[in-house]
């Protein structure tokens, strides 16, 4: 038979404010524990909670930055749950009237197939704290400096119908998160987390399979790596005369092993109800568009402009849109070296290659883009081959100095002078008789060998299109 | 509407209630006496009237977004059972 996957996202953004949600309290990563969080994050009697500006804009811009409606009367809800980690036994969240109403998202897929997303909604909430479960003589530690820390929470549509979809709408909206700048996106410290709901049905059919959530992952690939693996134990399942359970589930991307962790149906009593600590949120039409004026260029409007500006091909633009810091540094590149596809190139290529060896950020790349842009302007005027750029660059990275002081420094500029490469070109030639007089009798795949050796006694530095011309001058005399 | 003896037992389940057997008719009739209330309520017809978040007409103000606590970590564990570099223990919890 065959089966179609059905996928709906929800995702965790952890909005990049200074002070928690509902209290004065710090949010900075990576504090000793419990040292950022008051008397609000730990519940105690008597506190009354205050609603950050801050959560609320930022909540306000990622709607605009989907094309949502803005609810201009929203209001919060406890959602009822005992765990260590959340100490008022609610969350704060929004059910009925969230701040951001339907939106979409474009993705654009390896085929260059677009498809649009439907967001169903995002909501503003607390998070919780943080349990941790080894090494307490058989307890449990609770570290509630993360309790309180702003989230968005946003739920798509059941809209996608591959791994590959999935991962190019994750991507997509962590793109959208960095370029306005409500959240970091850094995954590996869990500032954005989704849970991924997955379901099969026979190809065809209207009506959903029962779904499974695999919550909390945060890479890109693990998220591909568990629905694959979901998606084939499903089908296994149903084929093998078995059911789907509704549950949820937990993927270990260090084992590749997923285990399910509680059944959904007895959990999932929260009896929402409206918090009497909170009044609605009222937002005006002013206030909205003074948000929307801040709003940077998002990467959609960047892909386009890349390509109708640089004359860039979609997949370069689509790369270098997705992180607006790596957009920012490929302009200033440009501006310096005046190509725009060696600039890309480059870009995606050996600086990217540089970034993910050393798990640098492009925000803290060791290259300035003006020094960058000068390398790429040394093989644009001949005075260096891409190869021995790469040299360069290499030293550039290490700081070892500007790419015209390595260039200088290490005599790295390439050989122009016609006379140099001739008698390199001869000396080649004089130690390789046999083979000379097969390349004049027709044999061309022997040229690639001359230029290979020419290029190698010239250490690099010989302009290959200037052998190559030599060559074929003393092949035709 | 009206509540069984598995309901009460699950609501006090999902609220940490422990209820005692001599307790449970109790619990069922003043449960009970309030949904009935509920469904007079239920029957008032509402139409065109916009649900009700909070009774006081009046809009949430906004805290400007900037730190004002101090780490008080040491009075805040005071009255804490049990603490451990920092932490709060409490009994086991793991999925």
């Amino acid at each position: 038979m065959q089966w179609e996957t059905v996928i709906g996202l929800e995702i965790h953004v952890q909005l990049s404010t200074q002070t928690k949600i509902f209290s004065g309290s710090s949010t900075q990563f990576g504090a000793e524990p419990n040292t950022q969080a008051n008397e609000v994050d730990l519940a105690l009697p008597g506190i009354l909670p205050v609603v950050n500006e801050q959560a609320v804009a930022k909540a306000v811009a990622f709607g605009l930055a989907i094309d949502a409606e803005i609810g201009k009367k929203s209001f919060f809800e406890r959602k009822n749950y005992f765990y260590p980690d959340l100490p008022k036994g609610y969350q704060t969240t929004q059910l009925e009237a969230p701040v951001v109403g339907p939106g979409h998202v474009e993705i654009t897929l390896d085929n260059g197939e677009t498809k649009s997303i439907r967001i169903h909604h995002a909501h503003l909430e607390e998070d919780a704290g943080k349990s941790l479960h080894e090494d307490f003589h058989g307890m449990t530690g609770i570290d509630l400096n993360r309790a309180g820390t702003p989230l968005i929470e946003v739920v798509t549509e059941p809209d996608m119908r591959s791994a590959e979809e999935a991962v190019a709408f994750a991507k997509k909206l962590h793109s959208i998160v960095t370029a306005i700048g409500i959240g970091d996106g850094d995954m590996s410290q869990g500032s954005m987390r989704f849970d991924v709901n997955i379901s099969v049905r026979p190809k065809g059919q209207e009506e959903y399979g029962t779904r499974t959530e695999t919550k909390n992952l945060n890479s890109f690939k693990f998220m591909e790596e568990a629905i694959e693996m979901e998606v084939e134990r499903q089908i296994d399942l149903i084929e093998d005369g078995g059911k789907v359970r509704q549950e949820t589930r937990l993927y270990n991307g260090d084992k590749k092993t997923a285990r399910a962790m509680r059944s959904k149906e007895e959990a999932n009593d929260y009896r929402y109800f409206p918090c009497p600590d909170l009044l609605p949120i009222i937002l005006d039409d002013d206030y909205i568009e003074a948000i929307r004026a801040t709003l940077p260029e998002l990467p959609d409007a960047k892909e386009k402009r890349f390509m109708a500006d640089y004359g860039l091909p979609q997949y370069d633009a689509s790369v270098l849109a997705a992180s607006a810091a790596m957009a920012d540094y490929f302009e200033q590149t440009v501006k310096v070296c005046g190509d725009a596809k060696l600039a890309a190139n480059w870009c995606m290529g050996e600086l990217s290659k540089f970034l993910n060896q050393q798990e640098l950020d492009i925000s803290a790349c060791p290259i300035p883009p003006e020094n960058f842009g000068q390398l790429l302007a040394r093989i644009k005027d001949d005075t260096i081959s891409g190869k021995i750029a790469k040299q360069v660059f290499q030293a550039m990275a290490e700081g070892e100095g500007s790419a015209d002081e390595i260039i200088e420094a290490k005599g790295l500029k390439q050989v122009t002078d016609t006379g140099a490469i001739e008698a390199m070109v001869d000396e080649i030639i004089a130690a390789n008789q046999a083979q000379f007089e097969e390349l004049k009798g027709g044999k061309d795949k022997l040229m690639g060998f001359f230029v290979g050796q020419v290029m190698k006694i010239s250490k690099g530095q010989a302009n290959p299109g200037q052998v190559n011309q030599i060559l074929k001058k003393k092949i035709s005399e | 509407m009206s509540l069984d003896r598995s309901q009460v037992e699950s609501v006090a389940q999902l609220a940490r209630l422990k209820i005692d057997e001599a307790e449970m008719p109790d619990y069922l009739n003043s449960l009970n006496s309030i949904l009935d209330l509920v469904d007079k309520m239920q029957a008032v017809d509402t139409t065109g009237i916009e649900p009700l978040a909070n009774p006081l007409d009046a809009a949430q103000r906004l805290r400007a977004d900037v730190v004002t606590e101090t780490n008080k970590r040491e009075q805040l564990q005071a009255n804490a059972p049990a603490t451990e570099d920092g932490l709060f223990l409490v009994p086991k919890v793991i999925e």
